[in-house]
């Protein structure tokens, strides 16, 4: 197959079972997540050649439902961006808006889906990476309640934030592939059994009488005119279907991003302390001793923005730093988990912008850090709360993709995608 | 002493810290784009203290022995390795 837009990073077929509920179906897999025999790089250097010796939980459970996977897919490197231009492989164009970035960091999960490469796909979710391509993608994509998906054998960037979670073209096939990875696996110890069982994909039934959405007004501020307006078209159609619009405003949210990269940040400097060039890596030939060549095999293997993240975790956790950062961090954590608790014993589900933006241009936005990370404000705080999300496609500002993001409370999967079932039509 | 919260030799000590190699062009850029991002997380002053129940709870299992990777298996992706151990650099 040709891969006009670079959503590849390893084009491998691996046959799954001959029957099960995703029998037939093609599925794409984010590069950071565990093939056994097949590379997987998460968009890095210091991967280029890594080859896992056994499969991620999600992996097998994929395989076991029938599903037949179709390649490893183009990511941000180690998920750390929200474009897939930091990739060592290269960026991704956007089949659903040519010329423009996929999102990240699942772009190539999302991009496999928009294309028709794949039926379904896989990506993860740390601070958006999941909402935020299929937003920019025009696809479905879900970031499931923490714990409801094990991360056995997903390389590690933030493991107090990020999930595992399905990108599809439809609501119900979002679901269904839901259905298949969630719950509980011995080997995550982080996992519960909240999705032990479950049937999301019979949730997606359209459903809206009796359901109160509250728009979070915080998230609304911040976003593009004609974004606000698409997302708006979408609200109405909501109410028209018998649902109680009603408008919310959570005072935490503006600390959200700082509370989250700083959170992130020093989570990756720790997680990524393992890549050293001994057990896997680049052989570098350096002189000196084991710290001079640890320094320079991760000179060569991280690309700026990994190493800008590793950097700012260990400024954020260093003597004399850790109370003024990575704690206050902590605090504002709590406070937005506190704020959603209380929204929730007014409204069904919160509601906003995926993205405040349309997809930039490629090349358009990766010089100025500060500003990518802004462009996560509506995505972030479900992580930070742990909660449960999912986008879906919301119309278009000329040509280019909106998202309508849909928030439930803890567990609360059925609902958002009911409401997101109903958005859809 | 000036207004920015790091300079050059900021950036070269977290670097030292985190045994990452820069060269001049990345901590000039580094120390410009640090300051900024930083500023910006300087809000966090304005957060109140939160008391929060963490809701993760430590999972035990019984210490018994199980399947795990082979030896060559575990060491397949090694840049270098030796009578069936990893291969690191001298420690001094």
């Amino acid at each position: 197959m040709s891969d006009e837009h670079n959503i590849f990073v390893t084009e491998e077929r691996i046959d799954g079972d001959d029957d099960g509920p995703l029998a037939g179906k093609t599925i794409a897999i984010k590069d950071n997540m565990s093939t056994e025999g097949v590379r997987t790089t998460c968009g890095s250097s210091m991967l280029a050649d890594y080859v896992p010796p056994y499969n991620a939980t999600v992996v097998d459970r994929v395989l076991e439902a029938g599903a037949t996977i179709v390649g490893k897919v183009n990511m941000d490197e180690f998920a750390m961006g929200g474009t897939t231009e930091t990739s060592a492989f290269g960026a991704t164009d956007n089949p659903a808006a040519p010329g423009h970035v996929p999102g990240g960091s699942s772009g190539g999960s999302a991009a496999a889906v928009a294309a028709g490469d794949a039926d379904f796909a896989l990506g993860s979710d740390t601070g958006g990476s999941v909402r935020n391509p299929a937003a920019f993608c025009g696809v479905v994509g879900i970031k499931p309640t923490y714990g409801l998906v094990s991360r056995y054998g997903i390389v590690a960037y933030a493991n107090s934030l990020e999930q595992v979670g399905p990108l599809a073209p439809t609501v119900a096939e979002a679901a269904l592939l839901l259905d298949v990875i969630a719950g509980s696996d011995p080997n995550d110890a982080t996992t519960n059994d909240g999705g032990d069982g479950s049937n999301y994909a019979a949730a997606a039934n359209g459903d809206v009488e009796d359901l109160t959405v509250g728009v979070i007004t915080d998230l609304i501020e911040g976003a593009d005119d004609d974004v606000v307006a698409a997302f708006q078209e979408s609200i109405d159609d909501l109410e028209s279907q018998g649902a109680e619009i009603t408008e919310v405003s959570l005072d935490s949210l503006e600390h959200a991003v700082q509370a989250y990269y700083v959170i992130a940040m020093s989570e990756a400097s720790s997680n990524l302390a393992r890549f050293d060039g001994v057990r896997y890596g680049p052989d570098v030939d350096a002189a000196g001793n084991w710290n001079d060549t640890f320094a320079a095999v991760r000179e060569e293997g991280f690309g700026p923005e990994v190493k800008r993240r590793i950097l700012l975790g260990t400024y954020a956790l260093s003597a004399g730093y850790h109370d003024k950062y990575y704690k206050k961090a902590q605090d504002a954590r709590a406070w937005v988990k506190q704020d959603f608790d209380s929204a929730f014993e007014e409204v069904d589900v919160l509601a906003s912008p995926t993205m405040p933006v349309t997809p930039p241009e490629l090349g358009e936005s990766l010089d100025d850090p500060l500003q990518l990370y802004l462009m996560d404000a509506n995505t972030v705080p479900v992580n930070l709360a742990n909660l449960p999300a999912i986008s879906v496609p919301a119309g278009d500002v000329d040509g280019l993709p909106v998202g309508l993001q849909l928030i439930g409370p803890k567990f609360g999967e059925e609902t958002i995608i009911r409401a997101a079932s109903a958005a859809e039509q | 002493m000036s207004d920015s919260p790091v300079d050059p030799g900021d950036v070269r000590h977290v670097a030292e810290l985190a045994r990452v190699d820069l060269d001049d062009d990345e901590v000039e850029e580094f120390t410009e784009q640090f300051a900024d991002i930083l500023t910006y997380f300087e809000a966090l002053d304005e957060v109140p203290e939160v008391d929060a129940e963490p809701e993760l709870v430590n999972v035990m299992r019984s210490d018994e022995v199980r399947e795990g990777l082979s030896q060559e298996a575990a060491l397949q992706n090694a840049p270098e390795t030796e009578d069936g151990f990893f291969k690191g650099p001298s420690v001094s």
